[in-house]
């Protein structure tokens, strides 16, 4: 049995991660499939309408495992700037890299499915409240780790550069968070929260609760993924590759 | 932790630390310009400036929705339920979620009478979900309660 310690020390070698990483991929695959058909079938057919906004309330299922996921993907790539800038590790780097792309479409999505249900409900696509807005920061954050890295051609430097980018824009988190309670916003208070018992019945928050675990789970697929291609990428002149690569083909 | 990896550290949490001490002193600074509405206690205390464009929001009062027969010209009251109540009037159609009790946001302008004059009407909704076959057991139980 691995020590904590020897777990992760061997996660910040590629060679390890790419040995061991195919079953954790197709188990955390299998499992975002799943739970999120499952959930959004029950959510978006099954669960039963809001007694105001009728069906238009559904959007809830997607909207916010989208607005989690949104935080805590930046969450992760700040932590990785953290390991990247004080420990050098090349597996930070990876995350560092390739969980921007994910991390702006679900940004995206966010903002998209709350625009759409803002209108019937609110009366309104956009309103410039503190939720919303720090949201629309957290999207440029994305774009700007995106352009960041494209914009330096040394990697190790736009490496490095991505990481204090990514650590400082962490600050955005709570104020996102908070936002709902430090001013008066048009956005609601939280639904769904860790500490809380959710405001609303079982029969509608346990499809919320699954479809939140499932886009859990499809992140840490996506990571997986992702990570596997960067190694294979960045590493793609060593023996063990070659050998890796040679193993899986034939 | 040997002492390069160690001074790094430092060097991040001061990156990280200075930031966030610059942000929190700008939000501080803006605090009061952070706020997207008046609540009722600042429209009738006189904080709240009159003939600019503002917006206010409160809870419509029960039986305080006046409509006009011949036009789309209505009327209401909002309040926070601790005394602070004030008059809108508004010309156009309201969202499907405005009703008695709800929390509603109003942009226009305050006149010399206390009058908020509204051009736009938004509802606020809360963060309680309910299938409608549950309406009447909560309204019930808020009963007992209250």
């Amino acid at each position: 049995m691995l020590t904590f310690k020897q777990f992760w020390h061997r996660l910040g070698s590629p060679k390890w991660f790419y040995r061991m990483s195919r079953p954790w991929f197709v188990a955390f695959a299998v499992a975002a499939g799943v739970l999120l058909g499952v959930g959004l079938a029950w959510g978006l057919a099954f669960a039963p309408p809001d007694y105001q906004q009728g069906d238009s309330f559904r959007i809830i299922y997607v909207h916010v495992p989208a607005a989690f996921l949104a935080q805590s993907v930046y969450i992760v790539l700040g932590a990785a700037g953290v390991l990247l800038l004080v420990w050098r590790m090349k597996m930070a780097d990876m995350v560092l890299e390739t969980m921007v792309p994910f991390g702006l479409w679900i940004t995206a999505l966010a903002l998209f499915t709350g625009a759409v249900w803002g209108r019937p409900t609110w009366g309104t696509w956009w309103e410039f409240d503190g939720r919303t807005t720090s949201t629309l920061v957290l999207l440029f954050l994305y774009f700007g780790l995106y352009a960041l890295r494209q914009a330096i051609p040394r990697a190790e430097t736009a490496g490095r550069a991505c990481a204090v980018l990514a650590i400082v824009g962490t600050i955005n988190i709570p104020i996102i968070k908070y936002s709902v309670e430090w001013w008066t916003t048009l956005h609601q208070g939280a639904t769904f929260t860790l500490t809380e018992p959710p405001a609303m019945p079982p029969v509608m928050w346990a499809p919320l609760l699954v479809n939140v675990v499932g886009a859990y789970c499809l992140f840490a697929a996506n990571l997986i993924a992702q990570l596997r291609n960067a190694v294979l990428r960045r590493e793609g002149g060593a023996q063990w590759v070659r050998d890796a690569v040679a193993a899986e083909a034939a | 932790m040997n002492r390069v990896r160690r001074n790094r550290l430092l060097t991040v949490l001061f990156i990280f630390a200075g930031s966030a001490g610059a942000v929190t002193l700008m939000l501080l600074a803006a605090n009061e310009n952070l706020n997207l509405f008046h609540p009722p206690e600042q429209i009738v205390s006189g904080v709240a400036p009159v003939g600019v464009p503002i917006r206010a929001g409160g809870m419509v009062v029960a039986g305080s929705v006046a409509r006009a027969p011949d036009s789309l010209d209505v009327e209401f009251v909002l309040t926070d339920y601790r005394g602070s109540d004030f008059r809108v009037a508004y010309t156009g159609i309201l969202p499907d979620l405005f009703r008695e009790g709800q929390g509603i946001l109003v942009r226009g302008e305050l006149d010399a009478a206390g009058v908020f004059r509204a051009v736009e009407v938004l509802a606020k909704h809360d963060e309680n979900y309910m299938p409608p076959e549950l309406v009447p057991i909560a309204a019930e139980a808020a009963g007992n309660a209250g």
